[in-house]
């Protein structure tokens, strides 16, 4: 368990150490911000050839027994009973009020579910899915797992040096496998936009995979920084900047996530007030926005109309290495949302000129 | 060549008479990471001590610069808004920020080197 003053390592914390990381605590472990490359080169060489970025604080858990799919779908819009085995699906936890608890993904295997949720809700996430369990369902978290991601355009040829099976897997699938010696949960996704995976081992094994991957030519450590530029380039949702219990599916545009054979039932917490949002339209919108210049406009800054008038805020803002340029993501009010319109973003009391733009900023590149 | 004086904020400033030149030390620009934006203040605004009038961005995240000491901005350096990163590579010398004139020196308030490396230490 974490407490206030030491924060939780992750089985490679001795590796980014002798990395030369930059250590910050993040969801409770100790993190690398950045390597010594710096977030800029790191981001950059994603986009070019392949990074690993340390991912073990987030949670991983199986959900088993008879009846899992049907169980989780009482908490989730997403159709999990269709799942197919092999395959991953993106979705989200959602509250009796539409808002959005967590967002994760859910793989099948042969005879469980595989999920993954993020660090900083893990402990809820379990509490709240185990609460609504039948008898014979059972959650089991593995907090003796490591989750290391590959992404990148080489990803998939490093890979399969070690795991051949791995470059098989079309986007969004799942297989266990033997990863560099050891018993591995790989699925082909992740959270930068790039073609890659995520790879689950036992926490043991985890300094040895990714030394292994590390001594391939094309492959460098990412920080938790260029992560974060990484999936903003691509328009993907930061949880508790993006969405939380005050956002929803429909005003969030995660309204694909609703599985077509739920929207009949609409039977989901929270199906009530999401249906009629998207019968009757949002209030505000989640949009991608441009500014025009170099200042980035952080999370938390005011947008305003022409008059004037606050009509949304940011919720994400940084710099983008790939566009040379400020890039954010924000809501604004429903007739401020459509793609090319003006608005202003107040940054440090100046009026920052910015645009509507469509997302992913950076087109993703996954495999097809 | 004035001697360099540090604050506690992590600024350089160099004066020369009444004029000063103001930078952000090694160890900032180390600690901030890439710089991707500039914000300098307006030429001939007064500034205060401690007043903050210029900004600087990493991907990251956002930081004041400070006035070290009191004056008018004489001249500010175009080329790191232009490239940041000049900061990042040059920090204590063609990164300056901008030159106060009129400076109206209390200059006890401010750090010499070793001063300066000895506070790091405390960080």
């Amino acid at each position: 368990m974490t407490n206030e003053t030491e924060p939780a390592r992750t089985p490679l914390d001795a590796m980014h150490r002798r990395l030369g990381a930059r250590m910050v605590e993040f969801a409770g472990y100790a993190m690398p911000l950045n390597y010594p490359a710096g977030i800029l080169a790191e981001h950059l060489h994603c986009r070019r050839e392949a990074s690993l970025f340390d991912v073990s604080h987030m949670g991983q858990a199986s959900l088993a027994g008879e009846g899992a799919a049907a169980a989780l779908e009482r908490l989730v819009p997403g159709d999990i009973l269709g799942l197919r085995p092999g395959r991953q699906r993106y979705t989200l936890l959602t509250d009796e009020r539409g808002g959005i608890l967590d967002d994760l993904m859910v793989a099948k295997l042969d005879r469980r579910l595989f999920l993954i949720v993020n660090a900083s809700r893990k402990e809820f996430d379990f509490a709240h899915i185990a609460a609504a369990l039948p008898a014979g369902v059972n959650l089991a978290p593995h907090r003796d797992r490591a989750l290391i991601a590959l992404q990148g355009p080489a990803a998939a040829v490093v890979l399969a040096r070690v795991a051949p099976d791995a470059a098989r897997l079309p986007f969004l699938g799942v297989a266990e496998m033997e990863c560099a010696g050891t018993a591995a949960v790989i699925t082909r996704s992740g959270y930068t936009g790039e073609d890659g995976f995520e790879i689950s081992v036992a926490a043991e094994a985890a300094e040895r995979l990714a030394t292994a991957l590390l001594d391939q030519p094309e492959v460098r450590p990412g920080g938790l920084g260029a992560r974060d530029s990484l999936r903003l380039e691509a328009g993907l949702c930061l949880y508790g900047a993006d969405i939380d219990t005050t956002t929803t599916p429909i005003e969030a545009g995660l309204g694909w996530t609703i599985g077509k054979r739920r929207r009949m039932a609409w039977d989901f917490p929270g199906g009530v007030v999401i249906r009629a949002q998207q019968d009757e339209g949002p209030e505000r919108l989640r949009v991608g926005i441009r500014p025009d210049g170099r200042a980035p406009a952080r999370a938390g800054t005011v947008l305003v109309d022409a008059a004037g008038a606050e009509i949304g805020r940011v919720t994400s803002g940084s710099f983008s290495p790939t566009l040379n340029a400020p890039l954010a993501m924000g809501y604004v009010r429903r007739k401020f949302a459509e793609d090319g319109t003006r608005l202003t973003a107040l940054v440090r009391g100046k009026a920052l000129p910015a645009v509507v733009s469509p997302m992913p900023f950076v087109p993703h590149r996954y495999v097809r | 060549m004035p001697e360099t004086r540090y604050t506690k904020d992590h600024e350089w400033v160099r004066l020369d008479g009444t004029t000063a030149t103001v930078g952000i030390t090694e160890h900032a620009q180390a600690a901030l990471g890439d710089l991707v934006f500039v914000e300098l203040p307006e030429p001939s605004r007064t500034v205060a001590a401690g007043e903050a009038c210029a900004v600087v961005e990493s991907v990251k995240a956002a930081a004041d610069v400070y006035a070290p000491l009191a004056g008018r901005v004489a001249e500010v350096n175009t080329a790191i808004v232009d490239d940041p990163a000049l900061v990042n590579r040059d920090a204590m010398g063609e990164g300056w920020f901008f030159r106060l004139e009129d400076v109206r020196a209390d200059q006890a308030a401010l750090m010499d080197e070793a001063a300066y490396k000895a506070f790091l230490e405390t960080l």
